[in-house]
C-alpha cells in the first residue's frame, strides 16, 4: 500500500512542510523582488534608447535558454551550494520576462498622452513616475505575475543545491518511494501559485482603478 | 585543482566521451527523448489547435491552458508519472509530452484563428469545400505561428529533459545530477556547459527553421500577438515565440 494521500504526512510532518513553504516564499518573493528592481531601468533604458533594446534582450534572452539545473550547476563554483546560487539563477529567469512586459507597457503608452503630459510640463523623471509607468502598470503586472508563477515552479529545481524550498519535498518522495508526500508536497506548490497570483491580481486591481469597468 | 581545472580536465578526457554513458551517448539519449516528447505532444496538440482555431471556438482555453501549465512543476509531474508508472523512459516521455504540447496548441489555434474571414470567404467563394480551405489555404497561413510553438515546445523539452535525470533518465542531465551526487565539480560543471550549449544549439537551429518557414520579416519579440487579446494574459503564451521557462 502506498497511497497517493495521507492525512498524516500534513500533520505528522507540519513543522517541516511549515519550513519548506517558507522558504520557498522567501526564494521566490527575493528572485522576483530582486528581478523588478534590474528589469525596470532596463526596460526604462531600452525604452528611452532604443539602440540599447536589443542588446538588453538578447542578454536576457541567453541566460533564459539555459535549463535551470545547468544554470545552478555552472553557478557552483562563484558560489558554491549556497542560496545564492539559487537566488541568482532564479533571477536571471525573471529577467527576460519582466524587461518584455516593461518595455511593452511603456511602448503602449499612447504618444498624445506623452506629448500633452509634456505639454504641461512634465519631462524627465516625472514624466516617466507620474504619467509612463502609471499607463504601463497593467502590463507590468502581468510580467509580475507570470514571473512569479513560473519562479514558484522553478524554486523546485533548487532541491539539488539544497534550498529548493516544498521542491526538497518533492525529491525526498520520489527517493524515498512515499507517493503521499510527493502529490502532498507538489499540490502545495500548485496551490502556492495560484494564491500568489490571485493575489497579485487583487494587488493589480487595487493599483489601476481606472481598469475597472 | 579549481573547479575551473577540473572541469576542463573532465571534458578533455577521451573516455568521458565514448560509450552509452559517455557525451555522445547521453546527447543521443537526450535528444531522443527530446523528439519522441515532441512528436506525441505534437500528435495529439496540433490538430486540436488547429480545429479550435479554424472554429474559432475555445480560445480561452487554449491560451490559458499555457498559463496554467506554467504553475504545475516540471520536477512535480516527473516524479509523479515516475512513482506512478516505474522507471523508465515511457513515464518520463510522458511527462515531458505534458509540457510539449500547451505551447503548440495554443500558437496553432492563434494561428489558424488569426486567418483572415475574408481569405476564408474568398476561398470557399472559389469553390473549395471547408476541408480543402484548411489544409490548402488557413493551415499554410498558420505555419509561422504553428513553428514558432514547436520550437518553443523543444527548447522547453529539451531544458526539461535535463531534469529528467534526477529520476533515474539518461541524457546530458545525468552528467549534472552525478556531478552533485559524487562532489565531482569537473563532471558537474562540464555536464552543465554542455547542456547550455545543447539548449543554445536547439534555440538556434529551430529558429533558423522557423525563419525560413515565416515568409517576410520576423515581427520583433512581443509585436506579433493578436491585438485582439490582451498582451498582459497571453504575452508568454507563445504567440510571438517566446520560450517558456518552467525548468
Amino acid at each position: 500500500m502506498n497511497p497517493w494521500w495521507s492525512a498524516d504526512w500534513f500533520t505528522s510532518r507540519s513543522d517541516q512542510i511549515l519550513a519548506a513553504t517558507r522558504q520557498h516564499v522567501l526564494l521566490t518573493v527575493i528572485a522576483v523582488g530582486i528581478g523588478l528592481a534590474l528589469s525596470l531601468p532596463l526596460a526604462v533604458l531600452g525604452h528611452r534608447r532604443p539602440r540599447w533594446r536589443a542588446p538588453i534582450l538578447a542578454i536576457s534572452g541567453i541566460v533564459y535558454t539555459i535549463p535551470s539545473l545547468a544554470l545552478f550547476a555552472l553557478l557552483v563554483p562563484f558560489t558554491g551550494l549556497s542560496k545564492t546560487t539559487v537566488e541568482i539563477g532564479l533571477v536571471g529567469y525573471t529577467l527576460l520576462i519582466l524587461v518584455r512586459n516593461c518595455l511593452i507597457g511603456l511602448a503602449n503608452v499612447p504618444d498624445e498622452v506623452v506629448d500633452a503630459a509634456r505639454g504641461m510640463g512634465y519631462d524627465g523623471l516625472r514624466l516617466l513616475f507620474k504619467v509612463e509607468l502609471p499607463l504601463a502598470l497593467p502590463a507590468v503586472f502581468g510580467g509580475i505575475r507570470i514571473a512569479t508563477v513560473s519562479t514558484i515552479a522553478l524554486v523546485t529545481i533548487g532541491a539539488e543545491v539544497s534550498y529548493g524550498g516544498l521542491g526538497r519535498l518533492i525529491l525526498e518522495g520520489f527517493q524515498n518511494d512515499y507517493r503521499a508526500e510527493a502529490f502532498g508536497a507538489s499540490l502545495l506548490c500548485v496551490a502556492l501559485a495560484i494564491v500568489a497570483d490571485l493575489l497579485l491580481l487583487g494587488v493589480q486591481r487595487l493599483a489601476t482603478p481606472w481598469r475597472r469597468g | 585543482m579549481s573547479i575551473w581545472d577540473q572541469t576542463w580536465t573532465w571534458l578533455s578526457t577521451g573516455s568521458n566521451w565514448t560509450g552509452s554513458d559517455g557525451v555522445t551517448g547521453r546527447v543521443t539519449q537526450h535528444l531522443e527523448l527530446t523528439a519522441e516528447a515532441v512528436l506525441l505532444a505534437a500528435v495529439i496538440s496540433l490538430p486540436i489547435g488547429i480545429v479550435l482555431g479554424h472554429f474559432g471556438r475555445g480560445g480561452v482555453l487554449a491560451v490559458n491552458i499555457a498559463n496554467a501549465g506554467r504553475a504545475i512543476p516540471t520536477l512535480a509531474v516527473l516524479v509523479l508519472l515516475v512513482l506512478a508508472l516505474g522507471l523508465g523512459n515511457g513515464p518520463v516521455i510522458y511527462a515531458l509530452a505534458l509540457f510539449a504540447a500547451p505551447p503548440m496548441l495554443t500558437n496553432s489555434y492563434l494561428g489558424m484563428a488569426g486567418v483572415d474571414a475574408e481569405i476564408k470567404d474568398a476561398a470557399r467563394g472559389t469553390g473549395l469545400s471547408a476541408w480543402q480551405s484548411v489544409r490548402r489555404i488557413e493551415v499554410p497561413l498558420a505555419v509561422p505561428l504553428i513553428a514558432a510553438g514547436v520550437r518553443t515546445a523543444a527548447v522547453q523539452v529539451v531544458a526539461t529533459a535535463t531534469i529528467a535525470a534526477l529520476v533515474g533518465s539518461g541524457g546530458l542531465g545525468r552528467f549534472v545530477v552525478d556531478g552533485f551526487e559524487t562532489n565531482d565539480y569537473g563532471q558537474l560543471v562540464g555536464g552543465a556547459i554542455l547542456v547550455a550549449l545543447l539548449a543554445v544549439i536547439v534555440e538556434l537551429a529551430l529558429g533558423r527553421i522557423e525563419s525560413a518557414l515565416t515568409p517576410g520579416r520576423r515581427h520583433p519579440a512581443g509585436t506579433s500577438s493578436p491585438a485582439s487579446i490582451d498582451p498582459s494574459m497571453t504575452l508568454p503564451a507563445g504567440a510571438s515565440g517566446q520560450a517558456q521557462r518552467s525548468s
